[in-house]
Formats: structure tokens, C-alpha cells, sequence
């Protein structure tokens, strides 16, 4: 790893000014995700600012019903939030299936959404990847690609994000909020992160000086009938090949509301809005969630490896929506 | 008359480990961890292609980065002579994992050759100056596909000791005529040992620089005191190798890999001492693992059940510098009676990292093949897989022609099949579910040679009734420490808490690599042989004392027991250890002994063997196969340890676990680049990963082995996939002949 | 290479002091911010039972208790974690009075080589207060009740980050067991 220098930020506007003041500068936050990056050579920033002592850790209920979530507020604590727990079990669930305690334990809610990444040829600095080095090819086209990306992904990349927390906040129409010189946006989760198309370097639309300082979750009552599912290689501690978050409303037997979003099939977090458009209003049947899921992946293409993910992702798609429907009215 | 206690020995019982309190404590202490003064950090440069020449190295930014003191390339290094490669019949042969000279040469033979050590002042200056280095190549034309070089394939002279073709009748005609048959391929992927401890050299020279003792995570310290002193050509006396703690090898720590000379010489270089940790890409990189295989298996069988061909043959790589055949025809030469057997096994030289052991080399991918295929006839003839394996129970060992020493498969699978509930499963796939979770069982065979090897030991019997024994040997977790204790303690008729085993240091009297599951008989045996001496020296003592109540007494009339010696005929007649050594004013007695296995041991075939039994639940839906329960029911001798022999089992059913399911190295056969260097996409199981298994064994002693033991650090990885992968098959009806079988497979 | 390559006075520059409160003792090191806190411990201040096994946050062999929670201490740089309290390995025993857990760990047989050992050992130290301030982990059935079951599933589960190549985990499950049983009873 390269040498750097160090500061510690204690409020949100210094950490913004070291940002826009230093070049090639980057927040810290738990260094699960980044520290890991800086060993491998494939970020080599010049300054980091740890921003872990900023007064951004907690978890605060929203007058109507809605809750914010701090952006050092670490994994582990948000997944054991009474609140979530209860109103948002989905992304609990989604958090507490991602790596492993000791990291969860490190990793914040502002980390979280910033992780690059895991494609084996993006690590290996001896290949070609133009996320890393734009411009050299993308050695997974043709390489091991069993666990990249079926939905929205191009020809220059073929990388998907690797977060499982972001997938429920993406059922979940949650909002990122950051601040930057002077400015403070809100960006809504579905537009946080992009879609490689021919630069496939830039992961998110947050710009370089801005920190993110929240997320919010907007009152969603029937979240509390919502889950999480995630397929992977190992019962434990491995990223999704295929996770589906989804919260879901039964009504006599139709459906009043739906949400749902894969994990691991894309460069983003992927809002399933084909599937809802044939959901919302529809019997609850295994037939409508059959065809739901039909549709969100009929724009799906699948490489050498990873075609599988298809039919993986309809089945997830599918079971969880049973179980949801088949558990909604208990609840 | 004074009543005579026989006290049970400590042979047999279950000790806790003797090291355990370091364990828990963090104060074992491994290679790395070593405190010596004025230690410079290495780290290495590996080479990008997989074969061609440095055209040119570019030192200097490296070089000039802060706190570096030592650019090592093939420009600078000091010559390191040619040593044999482990596995040769040479005399002293070593522990080079292969013949490359590293840093010797300008050629790259393989993607993740080291080509440089920078050595600096902190580990983390070395670690970055090494990102500085930047190499050009002359690039030629690699072969990295074992698909596209089976036409020049080879056949090994041997596959360690063993014909690699073995015809016995016509095993193809029979197969053509045969009412039932199966004939399939069986793949299985490369694997790496992942140990967790990386690996680690610490070497420090002599201000004269004719002496040198290094720090190793080794499992063969003589080998690698053997090789160093070859390479840098001092007396072997003059090299001590310590390797006391090892965090885990399983082969993978039983060469010498690159790093392990490379930081002896930057240590000579830089007159300093010299630390050099591998990273887990510079393991995965650097350090061979297991070759894929592929395996062709054919069965032939009459009307009721008796094969009349038994057919295993098939591909494994390897490079020119190393040539190691995993033997994975092994199994199929012991395990079976058929009219007609037909085994041969071919190798095709790539240019990749030299492969090499890993636990239970050959039978662990051989039982895979076999073992699926017994399962695949059975199923074929509506015949129970147990029965059918009874029916086909050899009484002789088929290819050798020799008695078994021990046998007891059938009585492993009787006891195993009332354990697991083995007659509750259902025959058919797919009838046995629970929601969405179709569950299957399964069984297969565990199978592995009993090994000895000559080995020396010493021991030492002080005044105050305590012992110590000696030997260079291992202890990487296989609980030979503990064994040997036991051991002692029962040779000399003292309690295990009175008695110590030292291990791990080339100074100690020759003991072989910790490979094929030797250490506890070869070693054993020579502790035996020097507690013998010993014990004769005391008696020699004491025989002719008119002090002594044993004058007079031949050695065969005494006896030693409870910290003493005492006649055999007379309990009440003897003296204590103590006595004597206060008496004749020694303060130790010491005896020296060697062992080799006898020559009865060419007269029988002798293995190890296990009944295995799997459930594993498929979630229907996903494809996702978790293991639900284990047993593997044992038949390896007389345990020495039962606590520390169950965790074995355990830890190879484990390890073979991963290797049914989750672990693969991804091979990019475009650069000859292993892509998934890490232990977050090398998949490892995890505990959730792993049900509560359950173990028994027989402990039905070997008439013919030290102690009636046999090792069982590698039997419990065999057959263990082949028992997961029947359980897949009974719970989904898809039968998974390429490793892992990992849920797209099922889908 | 410049010897400033500072961006201004906040920020700490090639090695600055950091002061590390180890198992109840001061350190007061010299060090780059690119120092791990596992490097920290292994090669600065001389406590190797803290193991590195990775350094990919991958295996949990470098599990060290910050403030009594649990993290990888090869991804946390030393500089981020001053004025917290670090407990390793070798501050778990009061003097010569063995935890409950490593007591356990031996009887059970929770290991082989002992690598991952310090790291399984912390970590079911923490897991143990998680599980009492009644978190949740991925098999936890009934999320909002915060009374969880002490059963298998959850053991394996919150003890899945610390691998163990010797494929100890019968043994380590088992010693947790009869540890926290130990632990309940009093
Ligand atoms: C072995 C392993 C397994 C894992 N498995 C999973 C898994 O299964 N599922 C999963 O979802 N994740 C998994 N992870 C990833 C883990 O969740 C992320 O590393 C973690 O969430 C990152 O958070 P952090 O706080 O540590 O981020 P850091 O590493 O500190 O930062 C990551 C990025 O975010 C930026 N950043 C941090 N905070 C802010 C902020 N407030 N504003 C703007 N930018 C910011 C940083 O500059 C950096 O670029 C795994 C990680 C490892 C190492
Ligand atoms: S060394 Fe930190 S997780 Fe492996
Ligand atoms: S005891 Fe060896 S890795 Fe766990």
C-alpha cells in the first residue's frame, strides 16, 4: 500500500473542505471496503479523510413514520435496530447476510453504498478492466464471469455491485443525502448508482467532494411483510449470486403493493419495475409471480458463465413472493 | 501381598492436546513470530506471464522508495545450487519444490514466479516498494490447457512406488460384454490447501556466514535443512530449520516453495536477518495445489452384483520441473475385487506453478471417481450401494496379491448403517423432501495406504522421574505432539504427565516430511526403539548393583512402570528411575533408536478404511445443497487419541466438504493466472457450512504396526465428496460428475 | 519520494504518534497511517497471538474486541483506532485464570494447528454480548423479538466469519456451548 497522510474530520463541512482542498483525497470510513482496495494498488489516494468521529451515527425516527439513517451508522447496530427490525425486517435481513460480523461491526451505511465491485479481473491489476484502467478491455467478457452481471450491462463492462444492504434500500425507495461545498442533494437510491455504459469507471452519481450524510427510509407500512433472499456459494460469508429483496401488500387475495429489487445481477442495485407494473393490482398467484419475474428478466443476456443467473433469479423471484404472500397475512 | 494395580496406559485415551494451552492463549509461537533482533521484511515480485524471459527488470524506483535496502533479481542474487526435487530417489533428496532456479535464470516458467525480493526496513516499505518493480518480458507460447496437450501426455515411470498402467485380463472386452455398466468421466477442479497460517521464512545468518537458522512454516524440517545446505553449500550441520508450531499444511507446507531460499539469500545479501510472509494471492500464486484431474471410471457387473471390469484411468498436470502424479488410480487397487482391472494414468506437463500433495494426494480425487460410480452401478441394478460393495469385498488385495494386515470395511458399514438410520432412506431420488428442500442420502468408501517411513528418535530419563523425547518431527495440528506423549509415557511405564515430545527442529534426530499420514507409526516406531535403548541402559545398570533388588535378572524378567523397574515375576521387587540415577549420581539417562518399517509390511497390503454416510437438503428452488448430517465410522488400527483422532476425521470430512461444494481455484487458462487469489472467492467452508459430525471408530488394532496405529491425518478427506455427491443424486436424481457441485449445476 | 506530501496541517504525514490502549496498557507508537492495526500489533508492539491469515478481511484469524465489539483488525489502520480499547488474545485470561471459552477450547478440542484460534476465541467473546443484548443474526427467525434461541444455526452462523482450515468447527461450536451454558448457570 501506498503511503498517504491522514486526518480526522470532526464535523461533516471540514470533512468536505479537506476533500475539495486536497488532491486525490478520499473519506475513510470503516476501511472494509477501502483499505482492501489501497493493499491490492487498485486505489492509491494521496489523503484520506477518516470520517468516523463525524456525529452521523444515529438511527432517528421521522415525523410521519419515516426514519433516517446517520451514514457512520455502522452496519451491525442498524441491522439491530429495534425499529428496522420491525418496520423494515428486509433490510436487517439484507445486512445481516453480507460478509461477516467482524465486518459488519466496522463497515457504516455510507461505506455500505460506496463499495466497488468484486469481479475478479477489477482485483487482479494484471488485467485488463476498464473500471480500474479506463480503456484496457474488460477481461470478464471472455474470462470467468460466473458471478457478473445479466440486467444492464455493456459491452465495456460486465461488473455488478456487490451489496446486499443496497438492494433492500432499493425496495425500499429509500434517499441518500449528501452534502457538498455548499450544497446538500437528495438522491433517490435507484439513481445513486449507474450503469457502466462506456464508463464503467465511475460506480455511483455521488461527485468526487461529496459526502454522504444519511438515508432515509420513507414510511412504508407494509414493509414490515418484507423479506430478503440471498443465493449464494457458501451458507455463509459469500457474496449473492442472486438476492432478491421484497416487500409486499395482499389485499383479499390481490395485490395492493409491491416492492422488489435483485441483488447481483447488475452494476446497481436492480429496482424490479417491469415485474411491480405486472404485480400491482394482479391475483396473488404463483402464476402472476411467474410471469412478473418473466418480465423483469426479459431484457436479461447472460455471458459463458453466468446464464444460469436467469432462471436463478425468476425462481428467487418467485419463491419469495410466495412466501411473502403466504406469510403477509400472519404478520 | 500387596495387590497389583495394572493401570490403564495412556495409549487410548483422550488427552487433551499438550499444546493446547499456547493454542488458546496466543502464545504458541509460529515461524513468523520469531522475536530477532534487526529484522529486515521481504515481500516478493511475481511475474505477470506464464512463460518466457525477463528482457529487462527495473529496479530503480523501487530501489530509491523509502526505507528499501535490497532489490534482489536475477541481475544480483548469489548463486543457489541445483538441489533434487522432493520425491526424487536421490539420497538426502530435500525439500526443493521444483527444479526452477529462482532468481538463478532470466526464464519465467509460470504466472506468479517470483522474479524479485525486496527487502526493507518495515513491512510496509517492502510491501510497496515490490508494486514498484516493473518487468519486461520476452513472451513465448505457454501451454496452460490440459485439454489441448493430452495428445503429448506422458506416462510416469511411477506413480510413487506403484505401475502407472496396470492390466489384469481384459477389463475392455469384459466391459463391452457386460449386462450392467457404467463408464463415465469424472472431473474435479484445482485446489489450493488455503492453510490459514501463511507461508513464512525467517532466516538469519551467521556473522561468518557459515552457519544459518532459519524459522520455517514447514511440515519437513530436515528436507529444508537439507536443500538449503545444498543451495548455499554449507555443512548441513551448520543449518538449522525451526518449524515448532505450523498453522496448518496439508501438504501445502511440505515443499520448499521459492520464498523459502529466496529470503535466505536476501538475508545473506543484506547481512541482516530477513522476514518474508506470503500474501494469500502470493500463496495461491506461488505455492502449488492440487491438479485437476480427469478421471474415467468404468463398471462392469454380472447378474448378481460381482464387477468383471473395473476401469480407472485418466489425465492429471504437472510441470516439467516438479513431475508429480496424483495418484488417484490408488483407491481402485485396493478397494474392489474384479475379474478384469484395467488402471493407468497419464500426465501432461504445462507451464504452471509445480502442483504437489495435498491431503490424501490421489485417493481424495480418486474416491471421488470410484466411489460415484460404485454408487452410479448400484443404482443401475436397483442394488443397496452398501450391499454392493460387500459383494465385490475382495479377501486378498487385488492387484498386490497379498493378505490385508486389517480389514474392516464391512464391519465399519454395519455399524455405520444403524448409527445414521442408513435403512430409512429411500432408494428412489426424489422421495424424500421437507418443504422445499429435497433431501438425499448417501454413502461412499474412505480409503488410504498405510504408510511408515525410517525415522530416529532420543530420549531422556531424568533423576526426578521424568521424560523427554525427541524427534523432527511435525505438529501442524495433527496431534502427533500429543500421540507421542502418550506414547513415551507408555514405552517407559510413566504417567503422561510426566513426560514431554520436542518436535520441529532439524537439530533433533531425522524424522520424514508430514506427509502420507506417517508420523505416528514412523515416529512411533523410533521412540520405541529409543526408549528400548534406554530402558536396557537402566537395566544394564541396575542388573549387576548388588544395591539393587534386580541383580541378577535377565531384561526380559523386569518390567518398567509407575516412574520405575520392577520384576515381572515379583511386583514388589524393583526400584524408581529416581532411585537409580541418585544411586549411580547421574542426572539423566538417554537412549537413542531408529525405526523402518519391517520387512513383513512387503508381505500384506495395509490401509486404513471408512464407512461414509451423508444427508444433504437441496433447496429446490435455488439449487443450493447444504450438508445436513455426517458419520464416517473408521477403521484405521488402534486409536492413540480419540479427541485428537475424531478431530481429524472431522477436519478432513471437512476439507472434503469444500471440495464437494464450494472450493475451486479459477484457473484463466489466457494468462495461466489463478483469478480468484483470495480467501473471500476461494471458498473455504464456513462454519454454518459444516453440520455436527459425527464420528466413530473401530480401534481394531494392526497386528503389524508400532502401537497397532495407523495414521488417519488424510483418510478423512477421502471419499467424502463421492458421499455428497451420492446424496445430491439420491435427493435430486442428477448425478454431478465435475467438482464443485455448486447449485447452476442443479438447476 | 517527497518527504512532504502533506495537504495542509490536519493531515499526519509519513509516521506520526498513535497511541494504542492494548489490553490495559498504554502504547505510545511511531507509525505510517498505512499501518494496520494487525501489523500494529504483530510487528510494532510485539503481540502476535493476533494472527493475520489473509489480510483480506476474508478469514478472521486477526479478530481483535474494540470497546468489547469485534472487528478485522487487518483492515482497520492503528491511526483510526486510538483511545479505543483494544483487547487481543493475550488480554482475554485474568493472569493465569484461563476465560471460560479457552478453558473450553481446549477440553473441546476447538482447534488443531491453533491458528485461527486467538481469532475464534475473540470473536465468541463478543458474540456472546451481541447475543445477550439480543441481536439478531441471518438465521434468526423472529427478528423483531429480541429473545433468541441459543441454538446451533446461530452459533455457526455469527461464528461463520473465523474460518478454520483444520475444519474444527464441531469442536469450537461445542466449546461456545458449554461455555455459555457455564455462563448462564452462574
Ligand atoms: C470478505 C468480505 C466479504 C464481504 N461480504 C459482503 C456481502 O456479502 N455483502 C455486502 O453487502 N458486502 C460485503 N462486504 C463488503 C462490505 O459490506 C463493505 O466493505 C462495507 O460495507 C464498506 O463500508 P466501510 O464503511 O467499511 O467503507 P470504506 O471501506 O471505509 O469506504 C468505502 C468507500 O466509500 C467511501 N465512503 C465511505 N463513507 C462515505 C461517506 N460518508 N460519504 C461518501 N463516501 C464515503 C470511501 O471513500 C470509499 O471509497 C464484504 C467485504 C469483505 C471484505
Ligand atoms: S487476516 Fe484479517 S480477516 Fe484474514
Ligand atoms: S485450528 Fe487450524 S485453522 Fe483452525
Amino acid at each position: 500500500m501506498k503511503n498517504f497522510a491522514y486526518a480526522r474530520a470532526q464535523d461533516a463541512d471540514t470533512a468536505v473542505q479537506l476533500i475539495t482542498q486536497n488532491q486525490n483525497a478520499k473519506f475513510l470510513s470503516g476501511g472494509t471496503n477501502l483499505v482492501d482496495l489501497m493493499r491490492e494498488n487498485i486505489e492509491q489516494p494521496d489523503h484520506l479523510i477518516d470520517v468516523t468521529g463525524l456525529p452521523l451515527a444515529q438511527v432517528e425516527e421521522l415525523p410521519g413514520g419515516g426514519v433516517s439513517i446517520g451514514a457512520l451508522v455502522r452496519n451491525s447496530h442498524l441491522a439491530a435496530n429495534q425499529i428496522i427490525r420491525e418496520r423494515y425486517p428486509v433490510l436487517s435481513q439484507a445486512i445481516l447476510m453480507g460478509a461477516s460480523a467482524q465486518i459488519r461491526n466496522m463497515a457504516t451505511t455510507g461505506g455500505n453504498l460506496m463499495q466497488r465491485t468484486r469481479c475478479y479481473y477489477f482485483y487482479d491489476t494484471d488485467a485488463r478492466c476498464n473500471k480500474r484502467e479506463p480503456g484496457t478491455g474488460c477481461d470478464a467478457l471472455e474470462g470467468f464471469n460466473r458471478i457478473h452481471a445479466i440486467l444492464g450491462a455493456s459491452d465495456d463492462c460486465i461488473a455488478t455491485h456487490p451489496s446486499d444492504m443496497c438492494v433492500a434500500l432499493a425496495a425500499l425507495d429509500a434517499t441518500v443525502h449528501v452534502t457538498g461545498t455548499g450544497v446538500e442533494r437528495t438522491i433517490p437510491i435507484v439513481e445513486f448508482h449507474r450503469l457502466p455504459e462506456d464508463t464503467p469507471q465511475i460506480d455511483t452519481n455521488l461527485q468526487p467532494d461529496e459526502l454522504i450524510t444519511s438515508v432515509e427510509l420513507p414510511a412504508l407500512p407494509f414493509a414490515r411483510n418484507s423479506m430478503y433472499r440471498k443465493v449464494r456459494d457458501r451458507a455463509s460469508y459469500a457474496f449473492a449470486l442472486v438476492s432478491v429483496a421484497a416487500a409486499l401488500e395482499v389485499e383479499d387475495g390481490t395485490i395492493k403493493n409491491v416492492r422488489l429489487a435483485l441483488g447481483g445481477v447488475a452494476h446497481k442495485p436492480w429496482r424490479a419495475t417491469e415485474a411491480e407494473k405486472v404485480l400491482t393490482g394482479a391475483k396473488a398467484d404463483e402464476e402472476i409471480f411467474k410471469r412478473a419475474a418473466a418480465e423483469e428478466l426479459k431484457a436479461a443476456r447472460g455471458y459463458k458463465h453466468n446464464s444460469f443467473k436467469i432462471e436463478l433469479a425468476e425462481r428467487t423471484i418467485v419463491s419469495v413472493l410466495k412466501t411473502l404472500a403466504s406469510e403477509g397475512g400472519a404478520r | 501381598m500387596s495387590a497389583r494395580i495394572v493401570k490403564p496406559g495412556a495409549i487410548g485415551q483422550p488427552f487433551s492436546r499438550v499444546d493446547g494451552r499456547l493454542k488458546v492463549t496466543g502464545k504458541a509461537t509460529f515461524a513468523a513470530e520469531y522475536k530477532v533482533e534487526n529484522v529486515a521484511h521481504g515481500a516478493l515480485v511475481f511475474s505477470q506471464i506464464a512463460r518466457g524471459k525477463i528482457k529487462n527488470i527495473e529496479t530503480s524506483a523501487a530501489r530509491n522508495a523509502p526505507g528499501v535496502i535490497l532489490v534482489l533479481t536475477h541481475e544480483n542474487a548469489p548463486e543457489m545450487k541445483k538441489t533434487p526435487v522432493f520425491g526424487s530417489d536421490s539420497e538426502e533428496m530435500g525439500a526443493a519444490s521444483s527444479s526452477i532456479l529462482y532468481l538463478n535464470t532470466d526464464e519465467v516458467y509460470f504466472n506468479g514466479q517470483p522474479v524479485a525480493v525486496v527487502v526493507a526496513e518495515t513491512l510496509e516499505q517492502a510491501e510497496h516498494a515490490a508494486t514498484l518493480v516493473a518487468v519486461e518480458y520476452e513472451e513465448k507460447q505457454a501451454k496452460l490447457i490440459l485439454q489441448a496437450e493430452k495428445p503429448d501426455a506422458v506416462l510416469p515411470e511411477h506413480i510413487p512406488g506403484e505401475p502407472s498402467d496396470l492390466k489384469q485380463g481384459d477389463a475392455e472386452g469384459a466391459l463391452a460384454e457386460a449386462l450392467y455398466k457404467v463408464d463415465n468421466i469424472y472431473t474435479t477442479p484445482p485446489f489450493n490447501h488455503n492453510a490459514i497460517e501463511l507461508h513464512a521464512t525467517l532466516a538469519e545468518w551467521s556473522e561468518d556466514e557459515k552457519s544459518l537458522t532459519v524459522y520455517d512454516s514447514t511440515q519437513y524440517v530436515i528436507g529444508v535443512q537439507e536443500m538449503l545446505a545444498k543451495k548455499f553449500s554449507l555443512r548441513k550441520e551448520n543449518v538449522r530449520v525451526i518449524g515448532s508450531f505450523v498453522g496448518g499444511g496439508f501438504g501445502g507446507k511440505g515443499n520448499a516453495w521459492a520464498h523459502v531460499s529466496l529470503t535466505v539469500a536476501a538475508a545473506k545479501v543484506v547481512k541482516r536477518p530477513v522476514k518474508l510472509v506470503l500474501s494469500r494471492e502470493g500463496v495461491h500464486l506461488s505455492v502449488g495445489g492440487r491438479t485437476p484431474t480427469e478421471q474415467r471410471v468404468a463398471l462392469a457387473a454380472n447378474d448378481v452384483g460381482k464387477l468383471t471390469a473395473l476401469i480407472h484411468t485418466g489425465f492429471t498436470q504437472t510441470t516439467e520441473h516438479n513431475n508429480f502424479a496424483e495418484q488417484f488410480t490408488f483407491p481402485a487397487r485396493h478397494l474392489y475385487k474384479s475379474e478384469n482391472i484395467w488402471l493407468r494414468q497419464e500426465m501432461v506437463h504445462l507451464d504452471i506453478v509445480p502442483n504437489t500433495f495435498m491431503r490424501a494426494p490421489g485417493e481424495s480425487p480418486g474416491t471421488f471417481a470410484l466411489e460415484s460410480a460404485i454408487d452410479e452401478l448400484a443404482h443401475e441394478m436397483g442394488i443397496d450401494p452398501i450391499e454392493l460393495r460387500a459383494r465385490n469385498e475382495p479377501d486378498r488385495d487385488p492387484v498386490k496379491d497379498l493378505p490385508f494386515s486389517m480389514r474392516n470395511i464391512k464391519e465399519a458399514y454395519r455399524v455405520g448403517a444403524e448409527m445414521f438410520g442408513w435403512s430409512k432412506r429411500h432408494a428412489a431420488p426424489r422421495t424424500m423432501r421437507d418443504g422445499r428442500f429435497l433431501i438425499g442420502c448417501g454413502v461412499a468408501t474412505a480409503f488410504y495406504p498405510a504408510y511408515q517411513f525410517p525415522a530416529a528418535a532420543r530420549v531422556e530419563i531424568h533423576a526426578d522421574g521424568t521424560a523427554i523425547a525427541q524427534s523432527a518431527m511435525h505438529e501442524m495440528g495433527m496431534g502427533s505432539a500429543t500421540a507421542q506423549a502418550q506414547n513415551l509415557a507408555d514405552e517407559l511405564g510413566l504417567s503422561f504427565e510426566q513426560v514431554r515430545f520436542e518436535y520441529g527442529d532439524s537439530n533433533f534426530p531425522y524424522a520424514p516430511v508430514a506427509g502420507g499420514s506417517n508420523s505416528t507409526i514412523s515416529v512411533g516406531a523410533a521412540v520405541k526403539a529409543a526408549c528400548d535403548d534406554a530402558k536396557k541402559k537402566i537395566h544394564g545398570l541396575v542388573g549387576e548393583d548388588d544395591a539393587s533388588p534386580l541383580k541378577g535378572t535377565r531384561f526380559d524378567e523386569v518390567e518398567f512402570r509407575e516412574g520405575g523397574i520392577y520384576r515381572r515375576d515379583d511386583a514388589t521387587k524393583g526400584e524408581t528411575f529416581h532411585a537409580i540415577l541418585r544411586r549411580f549420581e547421574e542426572d539423566k539417562i538417554e537412549g537413542e533408536g531408529e525405526a523402518a518399517p519391517g520387512a513383513e509390511s512387503e508381505k500384506y497390503s495395509m490401509g486404513s478404511y471408512g464407512a461414509l454416510f451423508c444427508e444433504v437438503r437441496v433447496d429446490e428452488e435455488t439449487g443450493e445443497v447444504r450438508v445436513s448430517r455426517f458419520l464416517g465410522v473408521y477403521d484405521c488400527g488402534k486409536i492413540i487419541n480419540p479427541k485428537t483422532a475424531s478431530s481429524q476425521w472431522r477436519g478432513g470430512i471437512t476439507m472434503g466438504i469444500g471440495m464437494a461444494l464450494t472450493e475451486e481455484a479459477l484457473f484463466d487458462v489466457r494468462k495461466g493466472r489463478i483469478v480468484n487469489p483470495s480467501l473471500a472467492e476461494y471458498h473455504l467452508p464456513v462454519n454454518l457450512d459444516v453440520p455436527n459430525i459425527e464420528i466413530h471408530f473401530l480401534d481394531i488394532p494392526d497386528p503389524l504396526t508400532p502401537m497397532g496405529a495407523h495414521g488417519v491425518g488424510e483418510i478423512g478427506i477421502t471419499g467424502v465428496a463421492a458421499a455428497v455427491a451420492n446424496a445430491v443424486f439420491n435427493a435430486t436424481g442428477k448425478r454431478i460428475r465435475d467438482l464443485p457441485i455448486t447449485l447452476d449445476k442443479l438447476l | 519520494m517527497s518527504e512532504t506530501n502533506s495537504g495542509g496541517r490536519e493531515f499526519a504525514d509519513r509516521t506520526v504518534p498513535v497511541i494504542l490502549q492494548i489490553n490495559g496498557i498504554k502504547h505510545e507508537l511511531q507509525l505510517e497511517p498505512r499501518v494496520s492495526l494487525l501489523d500494529a500489533l504483530r510487528e510494532y508492539v510485539g503481540l502476535t497471538g493476533t494472527k493475520k491469515g489473509c489480510n483480506q478481511g476474508a478469514c478472521g484469524a486477526c479478530t481483535v474486541l474494540v470497546d468489547n465489539e469485534r472487528i478485522n483488525s487487518c483492515f482497520a489502520l492503528a491511526v483510526q483506532y486510538q483511545d479505543r480499547e483494544i483487547t487481543t488474545i493475550e488480554g482475554v485470561a485474568h493472569s493465569d485464570q484461563l476465560h471460560a471459552l479457552q478453558a473450553a477450547f481446549i477440553e473441546c478440542d476447538g482447534f488443531q494447528c491453533g491458528y485461527c484460534t486467538p481469532g475464534q476465541i475473540c470473536s465468541a467473546i463478543a458474540m456472546f454480548e451481541e447475543f445477550k443484548q439480543g441481536a439478531p443474526s441471518a438465521v434468526t427467525e423472529h427478528l423483531a423479538e429480541t429473545e433468541i434461541e441459543f441454538s446451533e444455526a446461530e452459533i455457526k452462523e455469527r461464528m461463520s466469519g473465523n474460518l478454520c482450515r483444520c475444519g474444527a468447527y464441531v469442536g469450537i461450536v461445542e466449546a461456545i456451548r458449554e461455555a455459555f451454558d457455564k455462563e448462564a448457570a452462574r
